[in-house]
């Protein structure tokens, strides 16, 4: 629920992260900001650094120099408990899913209305919840079954759905259709589309597929029809701005919009448009 | 040198943290009683098959071996003292701990492991959830509930063992005579070092899996060596410890 578009939801300034094993910095020197409502696709090739940008931005894990600006908020600081409350307001949905084996998918879908601080709500309400979570990603029929019965995509679909409960304004997604068959990660595409347009949501999206940005950048979901479209320029058809950035070995080599992407003379952005087919 | 002894001296200092934490959230809000319940039933009741038969068969085997040397300077009616001593102080607890380590610090390390390498830690920590209170601390605390009532019952059958040897097989003693010197021999400084030993095993069992699990890094090859690790350095510092609590013991 942004009150303001302006508002920044999410700032990196001269952030640096390095792991003890590794021989180069995982980010070297990231700064970026990101405004409420819109979108951003981080691309980058395996080990660019995708993921641990993610996982920074909620505080998983502390980067080395820098500042992460989270909701107006410095976390680098922050203790673990002071991080529970604003990781609250995000959603993430991790690479491999992230769904814990020993619970139903019921039971993870409903993990952050049962245990994130500030969310008492009754049982039944939770369960109406996790039964509308769902049914958005069209698997409401699994509430008893186990993530292990389920296939790679009918898994992350939980996971966007776990992601996106308790309606929180910011979501980050990793990686969501990695591994997937095209006409999978097509579906999937559209559900975070329909996910972003039905709540209004400031969506990060991390992927090495150009195709997944484009489709995020290009479309939008009508509440109306039902359907995804081609995004327009004409009032009320617009989807969100979206911002694309492109991430080689922990460095930003690009940021800017799909334009300004499709039209940078940087060989490894190129390159990377062109391998995966615009 | 100095790059040589930093992982070792980095790893002892993550496992003191650890450690602190988890017995920090003993007394911190929430309280996972589901799950230390889930870990009893899983340590206690899964390993006790096995503690008792091993526990019978270590007292079976005492009796037996100490039967020539006992004859020989005409002492076989002290074979229940023996077995007693012996079981109580050091048979029980370490034999009972070593199993348990063997099935328990490499069932925790491979399921923590699993859940580490398949993001199901970070997203515990990205909903609201501090993993070392859900997953440390229960398994701590079952442990040590668990590991000490453990050791008592292969102690127990550990002597009914010794017994059958001793009197209805070997016949060196009545089975009065067995019971009562058993009985006797058994100091308060006996049980309590048969007590304080499964303690501070259970500490080190379920402590040692669960660092081995949360720090798994490199997929499925990474569960592996973590389970591995977490079996070998348990059952090391099973030996060391019972070593020094032992000598803490005779010297009081």
């Amino acid at each position: 629920m942004p009150e303001t578009h302006a508002e920044t939801v999410l700032e990196f300034e001269d952030v640096l992260l390095q792991f003890p094993e590794g021989d180069r910095p995982a980010l070297d020197g990231i700064s970026f900001a990101l405004s409420a409502g819109h979108s951003c696709v981080i691309m980058g090739a395996a080990g660019s650094g995708k993921t641990v940008l993610l996982k920074t931005a909620v505080g998983l894990l502390k980067p080395d120099a820098g500042r992460v600006h989270l909701f107006g908020e410095e976390i680098t600081g922050m203790t673990e408990k002071e991080l529970f409350h604003l990781r609250a307001k995000v959603g993430i949905l991790f690479q491999e899913g992230g769904l814990f084996d020993s619970l139903t998918i019921e039971e993870n879908v409903a993990y952050p209305l049962v245990n994130q601080p500030g969310a008492h709500y009754p049982p039944e309400e939770v369960h109406r919840r996790v039964v509308e979570a769902l049914r958005l990603v069209e698997l409401e029929r699994t509430l008893d079954k186990f993530p292990s019965e389920l296939s790679g995509g009918m898994r992350r679909r939980v996971g966007i759905a776990r992601a996106n409960v308790t309606e929180p304004p910011l979501v980050l997604y990793d990686s969501p259709t990695a591994g997937l068959d095209p006409i999978t990660a097509h579906t999937i595409m559209g559900f975070i589309i329909k996910e972003r347009d039905t709540k209004n949501t400031t969506t990060v999206m991390v992927t090495h597929r150009y195709q997944d940005g484009n489709l995020l950048a290009k479309y939008r979901y009508n509440q109306v029809t039902g359907r995804l479209e081609r995004a327009t320029s004409g009032a009320g058809a617009a989807g969100p701005p979206t911002r694309f950035m492109v991430l080689r070995q922990g460095k930003l080599v690009f940021e800017g919009t799909q334009q300004e992407l499709e039209a940078s003379a940087d060989s490894y952005v190129r390159k990377f448009l062109r391998s995966v087919g615009g | 040198m100095l790059d040589f002894l930093k992982p070792p001296v980095l790893a002892f200092q993550e496992f003191f943290l650890l450690a602190g934490r988890a017995f920090r959230n003993i007394f911190r809000k929430p309280h996972y009683f589901d799950d230390i319940s889930l870990q009893m039933d899983l340590i206690g009741v899964g390993s006790l098959p096995i503690v008792a038969l091993t526990g019978f068969f270590t007292g079976a085997i005492m009796a037996l071996q100490m039967s020539r040397a006992l004859n020989q300077y005409g002492a076989a009616s002290t074979v229940g003292q023996i077995v007693s001593i012996s079981l109580v102080r050091e048979m029980g607890p370490v034999l009972s701990a070593l199993l348990v380590a063997g099935r328990n610090a490499s069932g925790i390390a491979s399921e923590l492991g699993s859940m580490k390498v398949t993001e199901q830690i970070d997203a515990m920590r990205a909903l609201g959830t501090d993993p070392i209170q859900k997953l440390v601390t229960p398994r701590l605390i079952a442990m040590c509930i668990v590991l000490p009532l453990l050791v008592v019952i292969a102690d127990f059958i550990g002597m009914i063992g010794g017994y059958l040897v001793a009197c209805p097989l070997l016949k060196l003693t009545t089975a009065t005579q067995y019971w009562s010197s058993a009985w006797r021999a058994l100091e308060y400084n006996d049980i309590a070092q048969g007590l304080l030993k499964p303690f501070v095993f259970a500490v080190v069992i379920s402590l040692v899996g669960c660092f081995y699990g949360i720090r798994t890094t490199g997929g499925t090859q990474g569960v592996g060596l973590a389970t591995t690790r977490a079996v070998v350095v348990s059952s090391v510092w099973i030996f060391v410890l019972t070593f020094f609590i032992g000598k803490l013991f005779v010297s009081l």
